[in-house]
């Protein structure tokens, strides 16, 4: 007896070293999958020069991104002292990119994360329980969906005129649609499988199946959709600036360094060019990011 | 079909009224208001007199009487009852609003519901006037957009996936994702900027050479206009087309009627383009009705650009100024071009596929 349970045991172990979790497979894809590693790493790097803008203003560049020297506006790339030249008011445009950085990721990475906490909570509890919960806000969903959301962020930044913070809450409020409607189709179609019904025989309460069995299978979907929709919302956020009604100047934004950039077209065409350079990069890798996610944890993928 | 076409229209009216409480909700919230809009700049003008020209618009009354009035009409809210030309009775709103003692003149307000969209405050004529004269140059700037964007994504789709996985599909795959990742604005700056400033071979902006009527010259005078915004705005079209078509033919091309052409000696050509692609082509359908509603809103930020002087432009130049009305209108046209796309598309799979059937 003694003997075949020490076998078993062994043999788990076999097994264990032989076959990997799901999350094993997709790091193990990851680490391998050249074309996001770099994505992450443009990334995180154009992160960290944001996070760290005052310090490398300050102590490496020696300029205030707010100080406006009429005397030296439209200076060209590599001038002396702005290695980016400088603006319309003469601010150094290095540093403004920087700080502009530090707005635009923030902003999109905050919305993101509301977003996402609002639409996977409403998202699991409407697919899980259904019924009038679940009709009344599918309502709400098909109403705002069918305003053409540009106009419907238009009146609601008009409404708020918003800093940095609010824009969040805007964003937000019109962005958690999406992924509730996609998180409540795949929470309906994981209710009904055996092992939630199995959870639910061995008296597993709701919150508990809700929490503990459909959420960690929603991850995959979640991670994916997550890094697009930081994407979308820094592509948003940038158009709305650039309209006027996202974040206001002097608070420099990729966007709102744009709002006037017809005027520079003869004077300073850097000026239009790398913010929405900076712009294309960083969505980009986030896109990639997305796609890479989704191939790592795409149990048909043989890699 | 039309029992079911009806039964769509009317789920859609009540999505219609809450798209138009909840806008007119968050408008009438907006600090200023319209009349300091109007009067912005304007150091004549006393904060007496802002305050008499707000009730006079009836900007004063709380949020729910203000939309009755949009939606309704306001004759029944204060009317002439002995026909002296002096109102007399009044429900919801004072009979005499600004205080001076004489009553105000009698509602004239027919309300949406009665085809009444009110009057521009800034513009100071009807607000359907002010839409319907923006129409013409949206529609043809959408549908040089939409043609554009079928004509290159379609083609890309079907050579990309009876190419798969050659350079072509590659080129195209990647070229697609880093025109997503762009911002339309940004596009259309950098083609100004490339082909305006810089080459000076196209203009920068607008529909056509100002002229006094201000009237535009047939299509045909001015396509260098229509160019660069045409371009802008297809792209994101052409990305996504091409990536669904490339999806729809892969489905088809895997099917036993495909290897059956080929069996009964078929050239690769005429299978791709005659028998894979029309099939595959069903699909698209169903995006046709959002597409054409997409055009319509995502119109906005390409017309602001190029001086467009589109419905978007319009709308976008409305919210900034507070001109509720205009609002109101380009939302309600807005919201109802969506509903409806959805249900064309909707009606365009069933009629182009018959295993499809509602009820």
């Amino acid at each position: 007896m003694t003997a075949t349970t020490a076998q078993t045991a062994v043999d788990l172990k076999a097994t264990r070293a032989v076959g990997e979790s799901l999350w094993q497979t997709a790091l193990r894809r990851l680490r391998r999958d050249r074309l996001t590693l770099l994505a992450m790493a443009t990334l995180l790097l154009l992160a960290t020069l944001s996070v760290l803008a005052p310090l490398i203003s300050d102590v490496v560049l020696h300029v205030d991104p707010n100080r406006t020297d009429i005397a030296n506006k439209f200076l060209p790339i590599g001038a002396p002292g702005h290695l980016l030249g400088t603006d319309d008011l003469g601010r150094d445009h290095l540093s403004r990119l920087l700080h502009a950085g530090q707005i635009s990721l923030g902003i999109g990475f905050a919305a993101a994360l509301l977003t996402m906490t609002i639409g996977l909570t409403l998202g699991v509890v409407t697919g899980y329980y259904g019924g009038a919960v679940d009709d009344f806000v599918n309502w709400i969903i098909t109403t705002l969906d069918s305003i053409p959301s540009l106009f419907l962020l238009l009146i609601i930044a008009a409404v708020l005129s918003p800093s940095p913070g609010t824009l969040v809450l805007v964003l937000a409020s019109i962005g958690w649609t999406g992924i509730t409607r996609l998180v409540r189709g795949e929470t309906i179609s994981l209710r009904s499988r055996e092992f939630i019904i199995s959870a639910r025989s061995v008296g597993a309460s709701h919150w508990r199946i809700m929490f503990i069995h459909i959420m960690p299978n929603l991850f995959s979907i979640v991670a994916v959709t997550l890094a697009i929709n930081i994407g979308n919302l820094i592509l948003i956020e940038s158009g709305l600036s650039f309209l006027g009604l996202g974040v206001k100047p002097p608070t420099a934004t990729w966007g709102n360094m744009l709002s006037n950039a017809q005027t520079f077209f003869t004077k300073g065409p850097h000026l239009v060019i790398l913010p929405g350079l900076l712009i294309v990069i960083t969505v980009l890798c986030l896109y990639v990011i997305g796609d890479g996610i989704r191939d790592a944890f795409d149990p048909a993928m043989k890699r | 079909m039309i029992k079911y076409t009806l039964r769509r229209l009317i789920q859609a009216i009540p999505t219609v009224f809450g798209i138009t409480i909840l806008s007119y909700l968050l408008m009438t919230a907006a600090p200023g208001g319209p009349v300091r809009a109007l009067t912005a700049g304007d150091p004549r003008i006393t904060a007496q007199q802002r305050e008499q020209m707000a009730i006079r618009m009836g900007l004063n009354d709380p949020w729910p009487v203000q939309y009755l009035r949009w939606l309704l009409g306001d004759d029944w809210m204060r009317w002439d009852a002995d026909g002296d030309g002096v109102a007399d009775h009044a429900f919801l709103i004072p009979l005499d609003a600004d205080g001076d003692g004489v009553p105000e003149p009698p509602g004239d307000r027919l309300g949406v519901i009665r085809g009444d969209f009110g009057r521009s405050y800034y513009a100071r004529r009807p607000v359907l006037d002010v839409i319907t004269e923006r129409i013409p140059a949206t529609l043809e700037l959408g549908a040089a957009a939409l043609l554009l964007s079928l004509t290159l994504g379609v083609p890309i789709g079907i050579i990309a996936a009876v190419r798969r996985g050659g350079g072509f599909d590659n080129f195209t795959r990647v070229m697609s994702v880093i025109f997503n990742a762009v911002p339309v604005f940004w596009l259309g700056l950098i083609l100004i900027l490339v082909f305006g400033s810089w080459l000076g071979l196209l203009p920068m902006g607008s529909r056509c050479e100002p002229t006094l009527t201000g009237d535009c010259p047939p299509i045909y005078g001015r396509l260098n206009y229509l160019l660069l915004p045409t371009v802008v705005l297809a792209t994101g079209g052409v990305a996504a087309y091409s990536r669904y078509m490339r999806t729809s033919m892969l489905d088809v091309i895997g099917q036993d009627y495909i290897r059956m052409a080929y069996a009964k000696g078929l050239r690769a050509r005429q299978v791709w383009f005659v028998h894979a692609a029309r099939n595959a082509l069903i699909p698209l359908a169903t995006f046709l009705g959002p597409a054409i509603t997409g055009l319509l809103g995502g119109a906005a930020i390409t017309e602001t650009i190029f001086s467009w002087p589109g419905l978007g432009r319009l709308g976008v130049a409305s919210v900034v100024q507070q001109d509720y009305p205009v609002v109101m209108a380009v939302v309600i046209m807005t919201a109802l071009a969506t509903v409806l796309g959805y249900l064309l598309s909707d009606i365009l799979y069933a009629w182009i596929d018959p295993r499809i059937r509602f009820d």
